[in-house]
């Protein structure tokens, strides 16, 4: 499908905890095409920000193994001078926090300016300042030459999310990263955000990643969707599939803890994601977390499976999954979610 | 009997300014808002960050001085007592937001759950022990986490510390604010799940204060919606999520992601509708200052701010 934008090739990102590294991106696979949105969900600590991080190459203390290929480009050993070249003009990040995300002591048509004057050095003032107030149009920010001048602290969450949205695609990025982009944010405000993520994809055809732990937020969003768990990749499918058909145990699990229509208890997941330092690194990482499944259906050392063109599980666990709030039974014929 | 009733709360913080520093004008975060919670029910309050609903919360609890409006809790008239008699203060409780700051970093959990028992009741250290110990218990802690500290926990296990110390007195209403906002999706299960239960073990009544539409609906009997410091409509659960009067309410129901993603592009027409319908109709729902009306009822249940007709 597509055209392939980004590579990402057994990427293991490990950070120093006392003398070892641990990984907190553990060995993950990951394509990302033109005009696609991929969503990767998980809870904290699966991993899911470190791996944005790392291809952003935002990591300056981490070891990075594995290979990330931008347009058939490996970035991951490219010096930072060619790095900052790329960073905020071919591909660019929307941060989770716009309270902090936004310098506090600059003017907001200032901080957009920054990233056009690093990438586009030839523009001149008056391009520049249109070419923002443009940019403020899109993003859906009323009055723009009035906010140029405006300090963060003066606009609402909703509105500097808007600002890091335009600062993020100043330069036509064709590759956006989305770091929980709506988190902070009420409903009415999240839907618009999403719908303007949508509209720049449409537009730019850019690839985008979307990270996020809320599953309804995937859903609408996302064409394929990778859910993440201890720093691998548990399940791939494009969105109708994970949502309809979910295999993983922990996919299951998840989907399984969203209020839903007639639900009457929610699903708990048992323990808790484990510390970095503390990781199972043998067998099926999920195991301790659904403890009453036998552990011979793990395997030893569990891999990605293809079980239909896409869809890819790890581990052989999920064929012999259930609830245990539900028969046993019922648990052969699979399908979980009506 | 309804164990609390609120009549026309206001809740006003002055604007100061000049050089005598003197009130110019008010913000009325709280803006005249009524209603009452049944023994045993959970009453959602929902509204977007600024709409007034945490305020409305922690001046029913006494954490900011009520302008004008009663409160009354089981009969009793509580506004603004500043020594609240002791047995209305045991009664009511409160659950915060965000388990990382409500908890004192420097306390072990034991002298944190055994704070309000050391307020009101004379235990000696044994039987202290004791009481904490089986609070933790109940919210599904070892008995032996006593001597940890808050750092050493989950965002779900601090909640569920946070949740032991508001039940420790046996308290009647507990008043939630954001209890699960802050935390992952399984772990938001868990409390949830944990916050039903002691409810029926308890008969415990909640205010649930939350933003999030998805958890109010699991969790609600009865559900109002706030928008700038006023009520723009309330009923059951049944009513605000299938049968939205105001425009509000409407836009709100319609914002909710579903998580099934074969109703995408039905969500997004739905969507966009309702958005032309609110900007076009924007006048006729609020008045000049863009506030709600007055609550009008259209059922025995349900109140919707509507303009008085001709």
């Amino acid at each position: 499908m597509g055209d392939k934008l980004l590579e990402i090739k057994n990427l293991i990102t490990s950070f120093r905890i006392g003398d070892h590294y641990y990984a907190a991106v553990d060995n993950v696979s990951l394509t990302v095409n033109k005009n696609e949105v991929l969503g990767i969900v998980g809870e904290s600590g699966s991993g899911k920000s470190a791996l944005a991080f790392s291809v952003m190459g935002l990591h300056t203390k981490a070891k990075i193994e594995g290979s990330i290929l931008f347009n058939g480009k490996d970035i991951v050993s490219l010096p930072k001078s060619e790095l900052n070249g790329l960073r905020g003009d071919d591909m660019s990040m929307i941060f989770q926090d716009p309270l902090t995300a936004l310098n506090p002591l600059m003017e907001i048509g200032a901080q957009i300016s920054e990233t056009l004057i690093l990438h586009r050095p030839q523009m001149s003032l008056k391009e520049r300042k249109d070419h923002v107030i443009e940019l403020l149009n899109m993003v859906g920010i009323p009055r723009p030459e009035y906010v140029y001048e405006q300090f963060p602290h003066e606009l609402s969450g909703g509105m500097r999310q808007r600002v890091i949205i335009a600062i993020a695609i100043a330069n036509r990025p064709e590759l956006l990263i989305a770091d929980e982009p709506t988190t902070a944010l009420d409903v009415t405000i999240q839907a618009q955000i999403l719908d303007l993520v949508r509209k720049l994809k449409s537009e730019m055809g850019s690839g985008v990643i979307l990270i996020t732990h809320d599953l309804g937020v995937v859903a609408e969003m996302a064409d394929r969707v990778a859910v993440m768990y201890a720093g691998q990749v548990v399940e791939i499918a494009d969105v109708q599939t994970l949502f309809n058909n979910p295999k993983h145990p922990y996919t299951r699990s998840l989907l399984n803890s969203v209020p839903a229509e007639g639900q009457d208890k929610l699903h708990v997941i048992q323990g808790i994601v484990p510390a970095l330092q503390n990781l199972p690194r043998e067998g099926c990482r999920f195991a301790e977390r659904i403890p009453w499944i036998e552990s011979n259906t793990h395997e030893k050392d569990p891999v990605l499976h293809e079980i239909s063109p896409g869809h890819f599980v790890r581990c052989t666990c999920y064929k012999h999954f259930y609830f245990p709030e539900e028969p046993k039974e019922a648990k052969v014929y699979g399908n979980t979610r009506g | 009997m309804a164990i609390l009733e609120v009549e026309d709360l206001k809740i006003y913080f002055p604007i100061k300014a000049g050089i005598f520093n003197r009130t110019v004008d008010h913000i009325k975060a709280v803006d005249g808002v009524s209603f009452a919670i049944e023994e045993g029910k959970t009453y959602g309050l929902v509204g977007e960050s600024g709409s007034g609903k945490t305020t409305t919360g922690r001046g029913i609890i006494g954490l900011e001085h009520i302008t004008a409006g009663s409160v009354k809790f089981n009969g009793k008239d509580i506004t603004n007592k500043k020594k609240k008699t002791k047995a209305i203060s045991r009664d009511i409780q409160m659950i915060f937001q965000d388990p990382y700051s409500s908890l004192n970093p420097r306390k072990r959990v034991r002298d944190i759950i055994a704070e309000p028992l050391r307020n009101y009741e004379n235990l000696t250290k044994q039987e202290e022990k004791k009481r904490v110990q089986e609070l933790l218990e109940l919210v599904g802690l070892s008995p032996e986490s006593i001597l940890k500290y808050p750092h050493e926990f989950s965002g779900g296990q601090r909640q569920r510390i946070g949740i032991a110390r508001a039940i420790a007195l046996k308290p009647k209403l507990i008043i939630a604010d954001e209890p699960v906002s802050a935390l992952d999706v399984s772990v938001q299960a868990q409390v949830l799940n944990f916050m039903q239960d002691i409810q029926k073990e308890l008969g415990l009544t909640y205010l649930f204060i939350s933003h999030d539409l998805g958890i109010v609906k699991h969790m609600c009997d009865d559900i109002a919606i706030m928008y700038k410091g006023r009520y723009v409509e309330q009923g059951t659960k049944e009513e605000i999520f299938n049968h939205p009067q105001h425009i509000y309410t409407k836009r709100l129901v319609s914002a909710i992601p579903d998580i099934d993603p074969s109703n995408r592009e039905k969500l997004f027409q739905f969507r966009q509708e309702v958005q032309e319908e609110y900007d076009e109709s924007y006048n006729e729902y609020f008045d000049s200052e863009g506030l709600a009306y007055s609550l009008k009822p259209i059922s025995e249940t349900h109140l919707v701010a509507l303009p008085e007709k001709g």
